[in-house]
């Protein structure tokens, strides 16, 4: 056992910061680290400089156009990209879609839709939660009827992060009859966003902003070559997809650099008598989430380095959803504690991407309280820390 | 030993309580919020008539001679609504400010117009370096002969957006973050040299950061005497504290009855998810965190009213426990509602933002806990 980088480890490491130096656009990288929002184009935009250099699939087999990396190249990346302020991958094609296509999907379709999602010409969004069904995923309504070489959709999914963006969809539909064990009854299929009756609807989330839809079906017509795998497969895909997501979950990277910069806040916050950074209590909670983010980065490159002798990420993986999410949204509550009062106005316009002008206050505290309000969906997506619980009870402890 | 209310409390209770129950539903008070002004002017007129904004006033200042009790009363039903008007910046702190250093002159003409209703105050103490600390001051006040020349900015200003007028907290002498040489300057939001960015916080509410750039102010614009503010500003920022504290109570019952009754009907895996124990307990523990929270809250009313040297440290533990039960019950009634309580469309979201601006104003927790202990 060893935590040190080996020689090539190290040339790697120079190596990705060399790139992202050169590479990362800086219009993009002060958007992240400021944490304002990013736009559609800037993810596009850094997706086609990743694939251009072959390194937009982190996680793909080589055949597909994976990097191939070690656990410990793709933890260098990581770090460095965090550090650099590159934007978060978008998730629905690259991490969810993919790994379902690539390993469930037959070679058509792997030939027809990976390129694509490798060279982010194609933005997918997920079609999965429904209005009645959240934590219960599996009694999913959204039902695909067959009706010669099509399926016929009908149903409303919601939740859909920046389905307004999506050119595809990737849904979980019910083409059993009524009869059917809600598991068996689940299909996975591709739909795409054009279809007529298709209708998307934003919601609003408590930042203000539109992030989330609801997707309504109307009798929208699919090929039945659009559905990957086997009719009444599709809840074992979705539950590798799953764990899949929980992985990139947990945001170690994205943590430790956020937390790196609030200690640089808090001893340029003042209290009035001092800095906040001498505040014992404030002290005590950063020591707390600092820690518990150092034993989560230890618990991910374990999971890692099971994964990379050819385990699928297991029942493990909801530990880095549970501790990433609270570990984040600890974060959250001390950027708004470093705010202070400058964390309370909310000023709409300065969350726009193309906002130029003077925010109230530090740009630092402007976002904190919307950030943190809207956080606190990170403990209810991606199977609530509830069901992450359930999930170690029943596959982990047998319970 | 008797937490009973009194008849009159009882009645202040039941008619704001039915104004809430009756005016005063969610949709009232989304429009409120998307309204240019951040409060609805007819509703605040409402208020004058039926003697809130006389609550905590003497008798011989035109006042109902409410003590904390009284305002504990209403502020909590207050919070369960939800409401928008600033009762809070007009009566609690701007009003409390005049009554405690006002002349009868001043008292008679400006606390008279407030309880009316024809006037918007707003209290300008913040800084953007002061944080909660009320001593830190750096907007100054210089005397020239018979006149004040204001120089500097205030941030955050609570109601500062919809204000006739300021209350100042400024800097007659001494050092920045010095305890003595503060004075409060009564000055029109419009006069020459002031500058307001208005704009809304968190729960729609209004604000604005404020600057004066050689604002010349008479003499008749000093509120109380010259240097020796800070301790009625400690007492009214006190009082807003209870007041927080009260609406913040109010407010965390709602959110708590809400989430019990979305379980209920909420089902999935083919019951309704209050049968999952996992989550009755999590609710029965936000049941007993409202409760130590009211505890706390009558405890420090009751030992402000009657025990003036332990008011203060009964505030902060009082402040220091709300909010940490408000940060609890807010986060736990969204977790529980799940992904719909992180959406605009849903009330809860709103009480969770709310809870959250409580437990910050005048003091967070970490700041309260820390008083405490100096106090101790």
């Amino acid at each position: 056992m060893n935590i040190d980088f080996s020689a090539e480890e190290k040339a790697f490491e120079a190596e990705v910061r060399q790139f992202l130096e050169e590479q990362l656009p800086q219009e993009i990288s002060r958007k992240v680290l400021a944490g304002t929002p990013t736009s559609k184009d800037d993810h596009v935009r850094w997706q086609k400089i990743l694939a251009e250099k072959g390194w937009a699939a982190v996680n793909w087999p080589v055949e597909y156009g994976g990097t191939g990396w070690t656990p410990t190249q793709k933890y260098i990346w990581a770090n460095e990209c965090a550090k650099a302020g590159a934007p978060d991958v978008v998730p629905f094609g690259m991490k969810m879609v993919a790994p379902v296509i690539y390993t469930y999907g037959n070679e058509e379709q792997k030939q027809r839709f990976l390129p694509d999602i490798l060279n982010s010409n194609v933005w997918w969004c997920q079609g999965y939660s429904e209005p009645n069904a959240g934590s219960d995923l599996a009694s999913l309504k959204t039902s695909a009827v067959r009706d010669g070489d099509h399926y016929v959709i009908n149903g409303t999914k919601t939740w859909t992060t920046l389905g307004h963006y999506a050119d595809w969809i990737f849904c979980l539909v019910r083409t059993g009859d009524a009869n059917t064990k809600n598991q068996e009854a689940i299909s996975f299929v591709l739909v795409d966003m054009d279809d007529p009756g298709i209708t998307v609807s934003p919601i609003i989330t408590l930042d203000g902003h539109r992030e989330v839809n609801e997707i309504h079906f109307d009798n929208v017509r699919v090929p039945v070559e659009n559905r990957i795998g086997e009719e009444g497969k599709g809840w074992t895909y979705a539950k590798v997809l799953l764990t899949h997501e929980r992985t990139g979950i947990a945001r170690v990277a994205h943590s430790k650099v956020r937390l790196e910069k609030l200690k640089k806040l808090a001893t340029e916050a003042s209290t009035g008598m001092g800095s906040l950074a001498e505040d014992s209590r404030f002290q005590s909670k950063l020591l707390d989430a600092e820690i518990e983010l150092q034993a989560l980065e230890f618990t991910e490159l374990r999971t890692l380095a099971a994964v990379s002798t050819g385990k699928a990420p297991g029942p493990e993986s909801s530990i880095l959803k549970i501790k990433g999410t609270e570990v984040a949204q600890a974060i959250d509550e001390l950027y708004m504690d470093v705010a202070g009062y400058y964390s309370l106005p909310f000023v709409k316009e300065q969350f726009l991407p193309d906002f130029e002008g003077e925010h109230v206050g530090p740009d630092t505290a402007a976002n904190s309280a919307p950030k943190y309000f809207n956080n606190r969906k990170a403990s209810i997506y991606g199977g609530s820390n509830e069901i992450q619980k359930n999930i170690i009870c029943k596959a982990v402890l047998g319970l | 030993m008797d937490f009973s209310l009194s008849q009159e409390q009882q009645m202040l209770q039941d008619s704001v309580a039915k104004f809430v129950q009756n005016d005063y539903d969610f949709d009232t008070r989304m429009a409120t919020v998307n309204s240019e002004a951040n409060f609805n002017q007819d509703f605040w007129n409402l208020f004058a008539e039926l003697g809130w904004l006389m609550v905590p006033f003497s008798e011989e200042d035109g006042g109902m001679g409410g003590g904390a009790a009284d305002v504990m009363v209403l502020m909590e039903e207050f919070g369960k609504g939800l409401l928008m008007e600033p009762y809070v910046a007009n009566v609690i702190l701007s009003g409390g400010l005049i009554s405690r250093l006002g002349s009868d002159e001043q008292k008679a003409e400006l606390l008279g117009e407030l309880m009316a209703g024809q006037c918007q105050w707003a209290f300008a103490f913040t800084e953007a370096d002061s944080r909660y600390c009320l001593h830190k001051v750096n907007a100054a006040a210089e005397k020239t002969a018979s006149t004040y020349q204001l120089n500097g900015q205030k941030a955050v200003v609570m109601n500062g957006a919809a204000a006739d007028k300021l209350l100042v907290l400024a800097r007659t002498s001494g050092a920045s973050a010095d305890r003595d040489g503060l004075s409060l300057f009564m000055v029109d939001a419009n006069a020459g040299g002031v500058k307001r960015q208005g704009y809304k916080l968190q729960d729609g509410s209004n604000a604005a950061e404020v600057s004066f750039d050689k604002v010349e102010l008479e003499a008749s614009a000093l509120l109380g005497e010259e240097g020796q503010a800070l301790s009625a500003v400690e007492a009214v920022i006190d009082n807003a504290c209870l007041a927080a504290c009260a609406e913040a109570v109010g407010a965390m019952g709602v959110s708590l009855e809400k989430t019990v009754e979305y379980t209920k009907t909420r089902v999935q895996f083919g019951v309704p998810i209050s049968k999952f124990q996992a989550l009755q307990h999590r609710m029965a523990d936000m049941f007993v965190e409202h409760q130590q929270a009211k505890s706390m809250l009558l405890r420090a009313v009751l030992l402000s009213e009657q025990d003036p040297a332990e008011s203060a440290k009964a505030i902060s533990a009082a402040k220091y426990r709300i909010g940490q039960a408000a940060r609890r019950i807010g986060q736990e009634s969204v977790q529980i509602h799940g992904g719909i309580a992180v959406t605009d469309e849903l009330d809860v979201g709103h009480y969770f933002k709310r809870l959250t601006m409580l437990e910050m104003l005048f003091g967070n927790s970490d700041y309260h806990a820390q008083r405490y202990q100096e106090l101790s």
